[in-house]
């Protein structure tokens, strides 16, 4: 443990150093190979370091947001260095300090398309998709004729390239917002549906005996047994959605949109060779995307407390 | 014959409805198309006219299911396959950049689980970000990834190759990560007991467990190959595929070909997913699996 933080306190030091150095004292493209020598150095130390640490098993923070942690430093670091070292040219790839440039300078911009695209069409179309599919699991499951001509429909689904649908949903509610978010629905439908459906079958014979016994009626099944039971997958349809909603977001923008949105963006800084804003709206895109994926996460953290695979991670 | 009929029906039920469904929505949706129409000849209609008209139209909202059928069956098999009207000239090349894209993920994606079982460190340190990195819309940038590497001189199939890798092959890492690591304890110990090596254990036991978790993220893999290649013939105007069938179709208003290419579309993927499966079947009942 020691040895690792020695380590990676000495990666870090040396890699402040070369980039200091990278900044101020040396040309793009004519790096000497003393410096390689120095990011070699500081890459193997890195390792060593990440190396003795991921051994550590407590406190547990150490292995789960440490070592990944710095990790991802050390990508960053190795980026920004070899585009620079080696002055590859910003159309092929620019480094992480151009795209944070572009990322401050262009915010307003940044927060506008990611106002439409997000606020708008991604959560409209992820409420209304995953709402509909659950109400229609629900009442489905009531009818086996219906789950058994739906269920492999559901699965067929799964296999076919939804997105495809934007130029048709673009004629239908136009260029703005409404287009997007109805893409989203489609795609998000689906997988509601089945995980839903496979959610409310899950509980156990014995239990629907219980509820049984004590005269449950379908409502009272419905609400105390089958639904909390139904939650997993109920969130793993939601968190499955949380992706799929943005792409189908981003992607139906290609097919027209008003001149704001990520999608939008994307394709017209593409075209205008303006490669670093298109890595800052993805940044933005990875961004959104994460913290939805992990507050959907949280919340499921709350509602579904009592699921085996979060009791073992506390004892 | 009743088992397969119990089996079938609900489905063909289903099918039916939405069919019936679609053609109401033909009426409905094309209702203003067909009102401007009759206004321009100063005809009146009865209901059934209405529907005709509304299921002939050259570019409608909403094409009637016969419709986008004649369509399909025309582009596919009345023409000539290598003519760019033809939609099997256009899911060729769709679906090969597919299957290229398919099996470089699916090497890039065992070469990663494999490394991530092995390394201690790559599991702390890898791994975290690979799993984050599926929260990400990765289908953002297919566009960029189709101009840079136009840049240095690749066009055609390997942009659309390498979107379809990048997207197919985190499903199969975290899938073999999970299936490499499903033998319990006691067959390893087992293993131990054999005094068997670290490579006789990976052989022997860790690679035959993760097949079946392999084949199902397999599955998922090759659908979403298919959306990276569609995804990535949109930016570039590219001359062929369904992707840009799909653009120059909205473009010129053709919802008729939209429709069909549509279809196209979701056939590939069905045959493809299917395809997988059958090669599970196989290779999982020569490894002594019950049916």
């Amino acid at each position: 443990m020691k040895g690792g933080v020695l380590a990676v306190a000495a990666a870090l030091a040396g890699a402040a150093g070369s980039l200091v150095l990278l900044a101020d004292a040396l040309t793009p493209g004519s790096v000497p190979l003393a410096f390689w020598a120095l990011v070699l150095g500081v890459t193997a130390l890195s390792w060593i370091g990440l190396e003795r640490l991921a051994g550590v098993d407590r406190p547990r923070w150490i292995g789960g947001l440490v070592v990944p942690g710095l990790f991802g430093l050390l990508l960053l670091y190795l980026w920004q260095v070899l585009t620079v070292g080696f002055d590859v040219p910003a159309v092929l790839l620019p480094s992480p300090a151009r795209i944070g440039h572009q990322l401050a300078a262009n915010a307003g911009l940044l927060w506008q398309d990611f106002r439409q695209t997000f606020l708008k069409s991604v959560l409209a179309g992820f409420t209304l998709g995953s709402g509909l599919g659950f109400l229609v699991a629900v009442l489905v499951d009531r009818s086996p004729f219906l789950q058994r001509g739906l269920l492999p429909l559901g699965a067929l689904v799964s296999a076919i390239p939804i997105v495809g649908i934007a130029p048709i949903m673009v004629m239908w509610f136009g260029f703005d917002w409404q287009s997007k978010a109805a893409v989203i629905v489609v795609m998000t439908f689906f997988p509601m549906l089945v995980n839903t459906l496979a959610g409310l079958g899950s509980a156990s014979e014995i239990e629907r005996d219980l509820m049984h016994s004590y005269a449950a009626g379908y409502g009272q099944t419905l609400l105390k047994l089958r639904l909390p039971s139904a939650l997993p997958f109920i969130f793993n349809a939601l968190k499955i959605n949380s992706t799929l909603a943005l792409i189908g977001g981003i992607v139906a923008e290609f097919f027209g949109t008003p001149v704001v949105g990520m999608g939008f963006r994307i394709s017209v800084e593409i075209g205008r060779m303006n490669v670093d804003v298109v890595w800052a709206t993805i940044a933005v895109a990875a961004l959104a995307g994460s913290i939805f994926y992990g507050i959907l996460a949280l919340v499921e953290r709350g509602f579904t407390f009592w699921h085996p695979s979060y009791r073992q991670e506390q004892s | 014959m009743r088992l397969s009929n119990s089996r079938w029906l609900p489905v063909m039920v289903v099918l039916a409805a939405i069919i019936l469904i679609w053609y109401v929505g033909a009426v409905w949706l094309n209702a203003g198309l067909v009102e401007q129409r009759l206004e321009q000849t100063g005809k009146e209609a009865t209901a059934a006219e209405f529907a005709h008209i509304a299921f002939s139209l050259d570019r409608p909202v909403l094409p009637a299911p016969h419709q986008v059928a004649r369509e399909f069956y025309e582009s596919v098999f009345t023409r000539d396959i290598t003519s760019p009207r033809s939609l099997v000239y256009h899911a060729e090349i769709t679906g090969s950049a597919t299957l290229v894209g398919f099996a470089l993920g699916t090497l890039l994606g065992i070469l990663l689980a494999v490394g991530i079982v092995s390394w201690r460190t790559l599991d702390r340190s890898l791994l975290p970000w690979i799993i984050a990195s599926q929260t990400i819309p990765i289908l953002a940038i297919a566009p960029m990834i189709i101009v840079v590497l136009g840049n240095i001189g690749l066009t055609g199939l390997m942009p659309k190759a390498v979107i379809s890798m990048y997207l197919c092959f985190f499903p199969i890492t975290i899938g073999m990560v999970k299936g490499l690591r499903s033998p319990d304890p006691l067959q390893l110990d087992l293993m131990r007991t054999y005094s068997a090596t670290r490579g006789q254990v990976f052989r022997k036991l860790r690679w035959p467990a993760s097949v079946a978790f392999l084949f199902t993220s397999l599955k998922v893999a090759i659908a979403i190959s298919l959306v990276g290649a569609i995804v990535g013939e949109l930016p570039t105007g590219a001359q062929g595929g369904l992707g840009a069938r799909l653009l120059s179709g909205s473009y010129y208003g053709q919802t008729v070909q939209i429709w069909a290419a549509l279809f196209m579309a979701a056939l590939l993927g069905m045959v493809l997913v299917a395809l997988v499966g059958v090669v599970e079947r196989l290779t999982l009942r020569r490894m002594g699996a019950k049916p």
